[in-house]
């Protein structure tokens, strides 16, 4: 990143350096057809932190994380201006392949979709496939990746049953261990427990506390406590706009905006 | 505005009109007289063939390699017809698989939701031409066109109306499995692109074995329609019952051997005139056989996808 605009911008007080960036948006705008859902995100994503991104329904924050790896583009009328550094490159500069970006900025999405018609031993290296990828050690692998995801001892057994078999929790967890199988540094999480049920959402915010640190994470949730859980730094969304962005226990505890009060406590959303 | 009158019970008794409830019986029996129907046809079917059976033995029936009931030397031996239509059926699976599926990937993944409002309907369009057009195509134009390239290809074969017959079902196939294709949730692809997957791989690694099942019914329905298709191979095909693979020649189907009885002059109640039953009900067989499977995949297509 060349500029530190952080100054200019009274809404951001995450105190994020440049350097400790690993993404940075700047002047992001999208678009579904004539409808502007995002309106200049300017935001930095600390690397090895964990991101969450909060705001009531429809504030943008699952288009704005659709927009860190090139995904909102896959819906039809979805325009996007502005810029996504990542590592210093800017992934909407001409030339750069969305696959390439996706590689290395993963996604799970709100209802958990592993491939119906592959095991679940399939569904781990599937990223592999997909990329067109021979690897060797499939088997290691598979293991390796589901303990990493804590599911290991769950399914050690029935690697090959297909993973419709797995609970809605377990489809999630696996969706993240075949996301992590293809070694990106940042996993995008766009509401990944909001089809799931208390006890299967608590393994997954065990499992977001364990990847801390190797892995960049940003969680889209739209459940308060979950974001005061789990993420070093919170950005509150509203209406397209970033309000406030602060390490998550002052945002919590001490927020800067009434508009980051009200709604945190309640009073709207 | 109605005002709530303190006091005064609503009420509540409307009696069902007369017609109301003459319109449930009258549809009750359209529906029953449809299902009446196709028992009358299946038992016909039946009682002709018992009959039939009578005094042709099954052992005849299905281990005789010859059939000439209508020759003096008669033979009932079934196979040169179930050949005839087996290899007429499998020359227009092999061509409408491949451009079925083509077309059907094309307007699923690749079109513009306009072309696809364009091209669906000029698709579906392609089925309702009469068959009798194809099968005089068959004859007079792509007959004609083989010769050119394989010279001993006789004037009646299985080859040509084959591939027209495969140009018949090409719609069908691409229709169903399109829907198919079409059908498979958007959260899967997006799931395959998250992983850094291309369009293609997407396609043929995650869409289309997620959508298999539904392809296959497709293309079993497609093969339905062909073992029953009537008019293009009567056309174009020959009229001779004939123990061969070999596509170039003339042969029979067992459709066009019930037309050839049909309008020839065999006279009703002899044994010549029940072996179209004895076809028939064969045919009926295999046709619900392939739509059961159909019908199971679809099932089964359905369940794997929710």
């Amino acid at each position: 990143m060349k500029e530190d605009h952080r100054d200019s911008l009274e809404f951001d007080f995450s105190g994020i350096r440049p350097e400790e960036a690993i993404i940075s948006t700047k002047d992001l705008h999208a678009w579904f057809h004539n409808n502007l859902v995002l309106k200049g995100i300017s935001l930095s994503i600390a690397r090895g932190k964990v991101t969450a991104i909060i705001g009531p329904s429809g504030c943008g924050k699952s288009t704005f994380i659709r927009t860190l790896n090139r995904m909102h583009e896959l819906v039809p009328g979805a325009r996007l201006r502005g810029h996504v550094f990542f590592d210093g490159q800017d992934i909407y500069s001409p030339g750069v392949n969305p696959i390439m970006v996706r590689r290395k900025i993963g996604m799970v999405f709100q209802k958990p979709n592993p491939f119906p018609m592959m095991s679940i031993k399939q569904n781990v290296v599937s990223g592999f496939l997909l990329q067109g990828i021979r690897t060797d050690q499939i088997d290691e692998k598979v293991e390796y990746y589901l303990r990493l995801a804590a599911l290991w001892d769950e399914v050690k057994d029935d690697l090959g049953k297909p993973a419709s078999s797995l609970s809605g929790g377990q489809q999630q967890r696996l969706c993240i261990a075949r996301a992590l199988a293809i070694e990106p540094s940042v996993l995008l999480m766009d509401e990944p427990c909001s089809a799931l049920d208390p006890i299967a959402t608590a393994k997954i915010e065990d499992l977001i506390h364990s990847l801390r640190g190797r892995y960049t994470i940003v969680i889209v949730t739209h459940n308060m406590q979950q974001a005061a859980r789990v993420a070093d730094y919170t950005a509150f969304f509203y209406l397209g706009k970033v309000i406030e962005y602060n390490r998550t226990e002052i945002l919590f505890k001490n927020p800067a905006k009434s508009h980051t009060e009200d709604y945190i406590t309640g009073r709207f959303g | 505005m109605a005002k709530l009158v303190p006091g005064r019970q609503a009420d509540l008794h409307l009696p069902r009109s007369l017609i109301e409830r003459g319109v449930g019986s009258v549809l009750f029996m359209c529906a029953a007289l449809s299902v009446a129907v196709t028992i009358g046809i299946i038992l016909t079917l039946l009682l002709e063939t018992i009959g039939f059976f009578q005094h042709v033995s099954f052992k005849e029936f299905f281990l005789d390699t010859e059939w000439t009931p209508l020759f003096s030397n008669r033979h009932f031996g079934i196979w040169p017809l179930v050949a005839g239509t087996a290899l007429t059926s499998f020359l227009a699976m092999i061509t409408s698989i491949p451009l079925g599926l083509t077309a059907a990937i094309y307007l699923s993944e690749y079109a513009s939701e306009r072309i696809r409002k364009v091209l669906k309907p000029v698709l579906e369009v392609l089925a309702g031409i009469p068959t009798v057009v194809y099968g005089y195509f068959a004859l007079t134009f792509v007959t004609p066109l083989l010769q050119r390239v394989i010279p001993d290809l006789a004037g009646f074969n299985a080859l040509s109306p084959g591939i027209v017959m495969g140009i018949m079902i090409t719609p069908i196939v691409a229709s169903l499995s399109e829907d198919a294709i079409y059908s498979v949730p958007l959260s899967l692809r997006e799931g395959a692109f998250a992983l850094g997957g291309s369009k293609l791989r997407t396609i043929f690694r995650v869409v289309i074995p997620t959508a298999f099942s539904g392809i296959a019914a497709s293309f079993i329905l497609g093969m339905s329609r062909a073992v029953g298709e009537t008019m293009i191979v009567t056309i174009a095909a020959g009229q001779q019952p004939r123990l061969t693979l070999d596509p170039r020649v003339p042969i029979e189907t067992m459709t066009a051997y019930i037309v050839q009885v049909s309008l020839g002059d065999t006279p009703h109640g002899t044994i010549e005139y029940r072996t179209i039953f004895a076809v028939g009900m064969l045919l009926f067989l295999m046709t619900l056989i392939f739509n059961l499977i159909a019908h199971f995949l679809k099932k089964r297509f359905i369940r794997g996808v929710l």
